[in-house]
């Protein structure tokens, strides 16, 4: 499979980044060739083979349902640029 | 509403909020209404390096569910990442169940037009609800918007009905059993105009006899039953002229605005979003055995069939009334205390679905706020077996006991309200009453037995109405049938 | 020899006898990092003052239990409470957590001198250091070279004497191939067995805390305060953590060592391999029984790696989007706007590619053939290993394939595969979940080369014994770099 520039596009949108002409001819040559190597996973028959998510066999990690007080709102807000009314403020949205 | 060409098909899709004290991957507070941003820590933040932890009581709940809308529960499921970016959602990707939920293929049962249907539930599945998003009046014109993560990670079930449903007023019988299914699980508190409920549907329409599906739209934003059916209704007459138009139905989610009674497309499908789920390392996978499901099982309160069909054996309830007390737990219990300590089921029905109600609606409040409790009511009810008061005084004194949350006896002794029963001190009052109207008293005796009516009315107006209405019949008709 | 030259053990000893106190190895450290770090540039942040105030109130009270009163180094991507934790990029230039990993919770309740925040990959992607986004750390055995990565901060902080040890994380071998470059000793220990939290995500299921140490003793002793059971990390393994100190044992007649061919193969130097060679006879002379073993997909575990890390990152660093921390395009008309700007602002080219790469490969279409495949490849690989492991005590290949190259060899876009493959022996650990330890293992043109013994999961135990064992058999770690301390 080939990265087309107009898929980089389109994956860079789903990433929310811009990519330059610059970076996208980089980009689309880099991921190119790292996709050719990844492709060698191809050579093997995985049929039937139960993929693998978590290494350790570990099942059912709960915590009890005991309510108990968050972080104080300022230390919160604290590392945020804009912040109005206790709440975090954005840019509008359409 | 009937199209006769065409037939619906929609299905829902229902959140609710479940009623837990923590979050479900935190342990801050689910508590709803509080100053924003006070109920955060750095996990249902997103902060870097937080990691999540599952909230067992939203297991148990989700099993509980299940179990109640007929599904089988998974003996393994698992949390998957469902990415996009939106300023409510902390870590720009939510964790749901994707291919493996927690319950699977089951069915609620509705009293539909033409009798009992089953609604299949396609699925079950737990996620996280995001935070909140405070625009400065409409979206569409606010210059910026402020985020409140309150209810950031707060436990969600997402309930996925089968396109089993074929009218506007099926979904909404639906989505009330649903409710009330809910609510005697003790699972969330269903609120929809506090979003611990809310509704999406899909909605096509096709020629009659066909199989095959039409075009869906995706309706959003209904924030009521009754806004559920309206939106549904609209869409069906807004498909059916696009159809006979000689149009297609674009497949594209659509918003119900309540001010314009209409829906308007949000956006259509091209814009693809691309949610790349997949499995979340963070969290591990839940196992649940049959000695699980079992415990659930046994711990299954009653639900609002087996209620329904209680009320109408053991107290011979009309099906009506069996529905209308069983759409709540909290009704269901006002009602069952009452009857504990009264014999007559009827009257404690009569007396929950009207005054009770109406004065409930009135306050937009719910049966458990109000302050009349079971045993005031059942205080009443005998003052009025008593002949202490007449069932029209009791309206009065049920209303103040609603308002002042006074004992009834209270209320009647502090307003004087007590009855007269006394004969002799009603006989002048009924012959003063049958002297002044001589026309009536003709009419009676000339066969109109409504007239006797008039007459007592007279003597209660006279009394205020405290006489004691059966007793002022009775002296009406010695008189009236002496000579 | 100057304190800050010495090894926890040997600092421990001084305090106890009361030849020492907390402040003098802190001065030791800070004079020698005056001296070095305007070339080294290990660090992002110093947090002097607090170092001295915790060491002045250890030295008022005396007492020097556990790591108390040694002075380390955390790599930037764990968080620290009222210290910017920045990752090296210019997305968190500014972040200051609220909180503590729970690793730096453990060292600051033993009461560690922490002297600051070291330098790193930005986001932990890379393989140098050169993708800091401040700037690039310098291997103190030759500055022209670079000191590997993604924890080169930490490593060469620990080489060059300005730490007595660090804090580093590995993903694929962002401990053990800085080490092995740095001429220490880097050890991952098993998935699970230290705890993730407060660790900034960058591939969850790979990523694992580790240790940078002078010597296989001290590497105990820090994993001794570091390991267990985490009830705020879902994937921590709940189970008993062993006194590693009691496998310190220099002793391995008739251990099992499994030697993977496939890292002897093309690509190897050949200075290393004859190292490494020279390393598994010195074994065999220890009375090991040395076997050639190989594992039919462990060749396979790069490409995997470079579909799965890169999918988990894409998802984790999504999370920075300008609105709760970080940089943010303040200018932004509208949501999407701040998004795509402070995103594109905040992250450096090897983030950019991998995050690409990672949505790529999740993306609709893709997810199948990509993603889907490399689970299940990661399940072959693991089943080799699971495999070796009935037969072997421990396998072990070179850390790395060559020496610490250049700065700026391979900043060549075209060489970007031969950086990657740089991590082709240490990958495999974390795919299968598995604690691997790299100890120098000789030199080659006055570099150090790393020696990686790979355990079964959770046998610390059993590869600390071995580490040690060689160690004590050989004089590598006595070694010091012309930076290091005289």
């Amino acid at each position: 499979m080939v990265l087309t520039k107009q898929k980089i596009e389109h994956v860079a949108m789903l990433a929310r980044l811009k990519l330059d002409d610059e970076e996208t001819e980089l980009f689309s040559e880099q991921l190119n060739s790292i996709l050719a190597y990844v492709e060698k996973l191809d050579d093997l028959n995985t049929e039937g083979i139960e993929p693998l998510v978590h290494v350790l066999p570990i099942n059912n990690v709960f915590r009890d349902d005991v309510a108990r007080p968050g972080m104080p709102r300022e230390e919160l807000l604290a590392n945020a640029t804009m912040v109005e009314e206790g709440q975090f403020k954005v840019p509008r949205i359409v | 509403m009937v199209l006769p060409n065409y037939e619906a098909v929609i299905g829902l899709e229902v959140h609710v909020e479940l009623k837990t004290q923590s979050k479900i991957f935190c342990s801050c507070s689910t508590a709803f209404g509080a100053e924003p941003n006070t109920q955060v820590c750095p996990v249902c933040a997103g902060m870097p390096g937080a990691l999540p932890v599952l909230n067992r009581q939203v297991v148990e709940f989700a099993i509980k569910t299940g179990l109640a809308l007929n599904c089988e529960i998974a003996g393994m499921s698992k949390y998957d990442r469902k990415n996009y970016f939106y300023p409510d959602l902390p870590k720009a990707y939510q964790v749901s169940q994707y291919d493996q939920p927690i319950c699977r293929t089951g069915y609620l049962e509705i009293e539909a037009e033409e009798g009992k249907k089953r609604i299949g539930i396609n699925r079950v599945h737990i996620e996280e609800d995001a935070g909140k998003l405070i625009h400065q009046g409409a979206i569409t014109t606010s210059s910026y918007s402020l985020v409140d993560l309150n209810r950031s990670g707060v436990p969600l079930l997402e309930i996925v009905s089968e396109p089993d449903l074929r009218t506007p007023r099926e979904a909404c019988l639906y989505l009330e059993k649903l409710r009330s299914v809910l609510l005697f699980l003790g699972v969330s508190d269903c609120k929809m105009e506090e979003g611990s409920l809310r509704c999406d549907a899909n909605i096509s329409i096709r020629p009659r006899g066909e199989t095959r599906l039409g075009t869906k739209a995706e309706i959003k934003n209904m924030n009521s039953f009754r806004s559920l059916e309206r939106a549904l209704e609209y869409e069906l007459t807004r498909q059916m002229e696009v159809l006979e138009d000689g149009e297609e139905v674009v497949q594209e989610t659509r918003t119900w605005d309540e001010g314009q009674q209409a829906t308007f497309s949000m956006r259509s499908k091209e814009e693809a979003d691309d949610y790349r789920y997949f499995p979340d390392p963070d969290l591990v996978p839940v196992v649940v055995d049959q000695e699980w499901v079992q415990r659930v099982r046994e711990s299954l309160p009653e639900l609002p069939d087996a209620a329904r069909q209680r009320l109408m054996e053991q107290y011979e309830l009309p099906a009506y009334d069996a529905g209308v007390l069983t759409m709540t737990r909290d009704t269901l219990d006002f009602f069952d205390e009452c009857i504990r300590h009264y014999d007559d089921a009827k009257v404690v029905s009569n007396w929950i679905m009207g005054e009770m109600s109406r004065l409930l609606n009135q306050h937009n409040l719910e049966i458990s706020a109000s302050q009349v409790s079971p045993s005031a009511l059942v205080r009443m009810l005998r003052l009025i077996d008593e002949g202490t008061i007449s069932g029209k005084m009791a309206k009065t004194v049920f209303e103040e006991m609603f308002t002042t949350g006074k004992e009834p006896d209270v209320i009647v002794k502090e307003k004087g309200m007590t009855q007269i029963s006394d004969e002799s001190a009603l006989e002048p009052l009924v012959v003063q009453v049958l002297e002044a109207n001589p026309e009536v008293v003709e009419d009676y005796r000339g066969g109109k037995t409504k007239a006797l009516g008039f007459l007592v009315g007279q003597v209660m107006k006279a009394t205020r109405g405290q006489a004691n209405p059966k007793l002022v019949n009775q002296i009406l008709k010695r008189h009236l049938d002496k000579s | 020899m100057e304190l800050c030259g010495l090894t926890v053990h040997e600092l421990k000893d001084k305090l106890k006898k009361r030849e020492i106190s907390a402040a003098d190895i802190l001065d030791s450290c800070l004079q020698r990092t005056h001296q070095v770090e305007e070339q080294v540039k290990a660090f992002i942040t110093i947090t002097e003052e607090t170092a001295r105030e915790t060491a002045r109130v250890l030295d008022e009270k005396g007492e020097y239990p556990g790591l108390a009163g040694i002075v380390c180094g955390l790599k930037d991507n764990l968080c620290t409470r009222g210290v910017r934790t920045t990752c090296a990029s210019r997305m968190l230039e500014d972040f200051v957590p609220g909180y503590d990993a729970t690793v730096v919770k453990k060292l600051k309740a033993q009461q560690a001198v922490i002297l600051g925040k070291l330098n790193m990959d930005e986001f932990a992607m890379g393989s140098s250091t050169e993708y800091s986004s401040f700037y690039p750390t310098r291997n103190p055995w030759d500055l022209k070279r670079v000191p590997g990565g993604s924890s080169g901060g930490a490593a060469a902080a620990v080489a060059a004497g300005q730490v007595i040890y660090a804090l580093g994380t590995d993903t694929g071998g962002s401990v053990r191939q800085p080490a092995a470059f740095c001429g220490v000793v880097g050890m991952k220990p098993t998935y699970g067995r230290v705890s993730r939290s407060g660790v900034v995500g960058f591939a969850s299921s790979l990523d694992q805390v580790g240790t940078i140490t002078r010597d296989v003793t001290d590497c105990a002793l820090v994993l001794n305060q570091i390991a267990g059971y985490d009830h705020m990390d879902s994937t921590s393994a709940n189970l008993e953590v062993l006194d590693y100190t009691s496998s310190l044992v220099p002793e391995i007649k008739g251990f099992k060592v499994g030697v993977l061919q496939e890292y002897f193969q093309e690509g190897i130097h050949p200075g290393v391999k004859e190292t490494i060679k020279r390393a598994l006879l010195k074994m065999e002379e220890m009375g090991a029984i040395v076997e050639e073993i190989s594992l039919p997909h462990i060749k396979y575990a790069l490409p995997t790696y470079y579909i799965i890390a890169p999918a988990e990152a894409s998802s984790n660093l999504a999370r920075f989007d300008g609105v709760r921390y970080g940089l943010r395009d303040l200018e932004a008309d509208n949501v999407e706007e701040m998004y795509i700007n402070s995103r594109s602002l905040g992250f450096g080219p090897e983030v950019k590619r991998r995050i690409m790469l990672g949505t790529y490969v999740l993306s609709a279409g893709y997810f199948d053939a990509y993603y889907l495949k490399a689970l299940k490849v990661r399940r072959l690989i693991k089943n080799d290993f699971d495999r070796a492991f009935e037969k072997y005590d421990v396998l072990v290949t070179p850390t790395v394939p060559t020496a610490a190259f250049k700065l700026q060899e391979h900043a060549r876009d075209e060489d970007l595969l031969a950086m990657y493959r740089s991590d082709i022996a240490t990958v495999p650990a974390n795919m299968a979940g598995l604690p691997a330890i790299s100890v120098p293992g000789g030199f080659v043109d006055e570099m150090p080369v790393g020696l990686q013994i790979i355990g079964k999961a959770f046998a610390e135990d059993t590869i600390l014994r071995v580490a040690y064992a060689f160690e004590q058999h050989t004089d590598y770690t006595a070694r010091k770099p012309s930076l290091g301390v005289k």
